[in-house]
């Protein structure tokens, strides 16, 4: 047989069937629903009496819309202040629990950001097809699993049939080699792909992260670096099954047991990519020459090193990217030659499904310890990505650290990722987030967001403007500041 | 899912790259358990000059007259005309209902991003994808043309000019096939491969049982 892809394998095991045309029929082994995307896929199945293939392939969960303070969210459903909200967040439960799906309620310590939950509970595993009506579904394929996120009449489509309508992507793979500078994360990794190869680089690729520096990452800085592939346009991140892939799954409660686990993971270590193995396009980064990163715009690619200025609209190439930056400096209050670590902050949120696991809270829980939010920070947020996060950072005694320095320590939630719920910025703000998406009133109405790492939101908080992470660990923390 | 045989309509045309499904519905309106009535709140932050929320009356607000949208040539436009990367972002299927319920039939770009590329087809709204060069001669008759209309042929695969030569374009066939029959994929896949979803699930199951938790129940 010809040499394959991690991806060309996926696709192959869990193709049904194909048209002369080149589409097919794909099998989902595990569908996670939440409840913005769900509920007009329920009310479609009922409307064509319909019933769904597989229940125990759904994991369903709330994260977009509940609210993150402990007093509102320990009232239940019920308690939830906004009425239009508290309708969607019962309609999941009314759809699933009718239906005897698996749901993690809002008060459930497993409850928590859709693409955190599954991987902590081994819901997500290796040679896995997932899907979820949420475009961060790539997030899963630093499992090895062929994850994307799917539209509304798609999560109808797989309740129903337990399959996906699709045509094959091309590969691409992208090499991230050598070895991640002091303080430099997935998360710049990820920023500075998006960088190089823009928003929509990796439209119509699976792509594949690889190289020394991505095999060093920790599962969940792989996480990190599928979650954005959307970003870059793909829709499916990969990252090949090693040892800390399988170690990471062990005991966890929807993972295998006993002679089981043995033969899943005999099966789990073929899913890498062929040594010959042919990419439709290959990338290579120097992990060594990443820096901290830092967006400067309403696009993920509008972004730079943490040393770097606002760029000048008249460098990009043509027209339309000419054209963009302009409005992109005009919508977030900023100059062209402006130096990034100039940019003077009003909120810091560290959370979302790109950054808010353990790693991620301990690295930003480093950076506090000791030192204090900047008197002209309006709010600085701490948001778990699951309710087992939180009690395991609870133990860790990280909300004391960040409740010290002045945080604001809140349930888990999609948060002010994308401010459906309260957690929003006000117009004109500018907020240092550890979230994915920089787009126009993506964090409030007017809001100006900068994409960051959970090391460089922390320094930024205590500083008040961004700053070059690695300098300021460098410095003392003040008695000052006490 | 309304069908799509041939649709002449005004084009309006939105000068922008990378439009993010944020910006085509914000996502306050995600509230909604409804696949209607997001129509009005199309670009919100752009048509209107204030921050729109579900249940508000848009009538009371401050139009930006500048917005494409919003200029009477451009009234009752259902063709829109866009620029590279249209759709990227998030994955909600509001985009496509928001687009449909303004009164969008047919939507022309150099690019689209992948997810919202699959929803618009799901929805009966025709993506056509044209070379930059041709998106820039269309962008430019529009706009020096006031009423300029576009017909659309799916069967034909032709865009009708009011001038000049048609344009030919691409279409996925099975795409092109259930909107121009309005058919809704539930039910093909069910009536087409229910035996062979059958068939494959019992030999993926033998395969790997840990993907059934059904499987690992009995193990346990």
């Amino acid at each position: 047989m010809a040499a394959q892809t991690l991806y060309d394998k996926l696709w192959n095991a869990h193709l049904v069937s194909t048209r002369e045309d080149g589409t097919a029929l794909i099998y989902i082994d595990r569908h996670l629903l939440h409840e913005v995307t769900s509920p007009q896929a329920f009310e479609g199945l009922r409307l064509a009496g319909r019933q769904p293939w597989r229940i125990d392939a759904n994991i369903a969960t709330v994260d977009h819309n509940v609210s993150t303070l402990s007093e509102e969210r320990s009232a239940g459903i019920s308690g939830i202040a906004d009425d239009v909200s508290r309708i969607q967040v019962q309609a999941l439960d009314d759809n699933t629990l009718g239906l005897g799906i698996e749901t993690f309620g809002i008060n459930d310590i497993r409850q928590g950001i859709v693409h955190v939950i599954g991987p902590e509970q081994g819901a997500t595993l290796p040679g896995m097809t997932v899907v979820c009506g949420d475009s961060h579904t790539a997030t899963h394929g630093a499992f090895g699993a062929l994850a994307h996120g799917i539209g509304t009449s798609e999560v109808e489509h797989v309740l129903a049939t337990q399959c996906l309508i699709q045509r094959k992507m091309k590969n691409m793979q992208i090499r991230v080699e050598g070895e991640l500078g002091p303080h430099v994360t997935a998360k710049d990794i990820i920023l500075a792909i998006i960088g190089r190869i823009g928003t929509a680089g990796g439209t119509g690729y699976a792509v594949e992260f690889a190289g020394s520096a991505i095999e060093s990452l920790s599962m969940e800085g792989r996480m990190t670096i599928c979650n954005m592939a959307i970003e870059g346009g793909a829709r499916v991140g990969l990252v090949a099954v090693d040892q800390t892939t399988i170690d990471y799954i062990g005991n966890r409660p929807f993972a295998p047991t006993g002679e089981q686990w043995e033969a899943a993971v005999e099966s789990w270590r073929q899913l890498v990519s062929d040594q010959e193995a042919q990419f439709d396009q290959v990338i290579t980064l120097d992990a060594a020459a990443i820096e901290p990163q830092v967006s400067w715009g309403t696009s993920p690619e509008m972004v730079t090193g943490v040393s770097g200025r606002v760029p000048d609209p008249q460098s990009f190439t043509d027209e339309t990217a000419q054209r963009g930056a302009v409005r992109a400096l005009e919508y977030m209050g900023l100059s062209a030659g402006q130096r990034m670590t100039d940019i003077r902050l009003d909120r810091i949120f560290i959370g979302s499904c790109t950054n808010a696991r353990i790693e991620d809270l301990r690295a930003a829980a480093k950076i506090v310890d000791g030192r204090r939010v900047a008197a002209t920070i309006k709010q600085a947020m701490v948001v778990p990505g699951s309710g087992l996060v939180k009690r395991q950072a609870e133990e860790e005694g990280l909300d004391a650290i960040f409740k010290r320095a002045g945080f604001e320590w809140r349930e888990a939630g999609c948060s002010m990722c994308l401010a459906m719920n309260a957690d929003k910025l006000g117009a004109g703000e500018h907020c240092a987030s550890t979230s994915n998406r920089n787009f126009e009133g993506r964090q409030g109405y007017g809001g100006r967001t900068h994409l960051v790492s959970p090391a460089m939101a922390a320094a930024a908080a205590v500083a008040g403007h961004f700053v070059d992470v690695r300098e300021f660990v460098e410095t003392p923390v003040q008695a000052a500041q006490a | 899912m309304q069908r799509f045989i041939r649709h002449q309509g005004v084009a309006a045309p939105l000068d922008r790259a990378n439009v993010d499904t944020d910006l085509i519905i914000p996502k306050q309106f995600l509230k909604s358990i409804k696949r209607t009535g997001f129509g009005p709140n199309l670009f919100d932050e752009l048509r209107y000059q204030d921050e729109g929320y579900p249940g508000r009356d848009n009538s009371k607000r401050p139009i930006n007259p500048e917005f494409v949208l919003n200029q009477p040539r451009y009234e009752n436009a259902s063709i829109l005309l866009a620029r590279r990367n249209f759709g990227c972002g998030s994955s909600r299927e509001h985009a496509p209902w928001a687009l449909t319920d303004f009164g969008f039939r047919v939507i022309i770009a150099p690019s689209f991003a992948d997810i919202f590329f699959n929803n618009a087809f799901k929805n009966g709204l025709l993506l056509i994808t044209l070379d930059e060069e041709t998106v820039e001669q269309l962008f430019r008759e529009v706009e020096a043309t006031p009423g300029y209309q576009l017909d659309i042929d799916l069967t034909a695969q032709q865009i009708h000019r009011p001038a000049g030569e048609s344009i030919g374009f691409e279409v996925d066939p099975f795409r092109k096939y259930c909107l121009e029959n309005g058919l809704d994929d539930i039910g093909i896949t069910l009536d087409e491969n229910s035996e062979a979803i059958r068939d494959f699930e019992a030999r993926h199951r033998a395969a790997n049982p840990w993907l059934f938790r059904d499987e690992a129940a009995n193990q346990v």
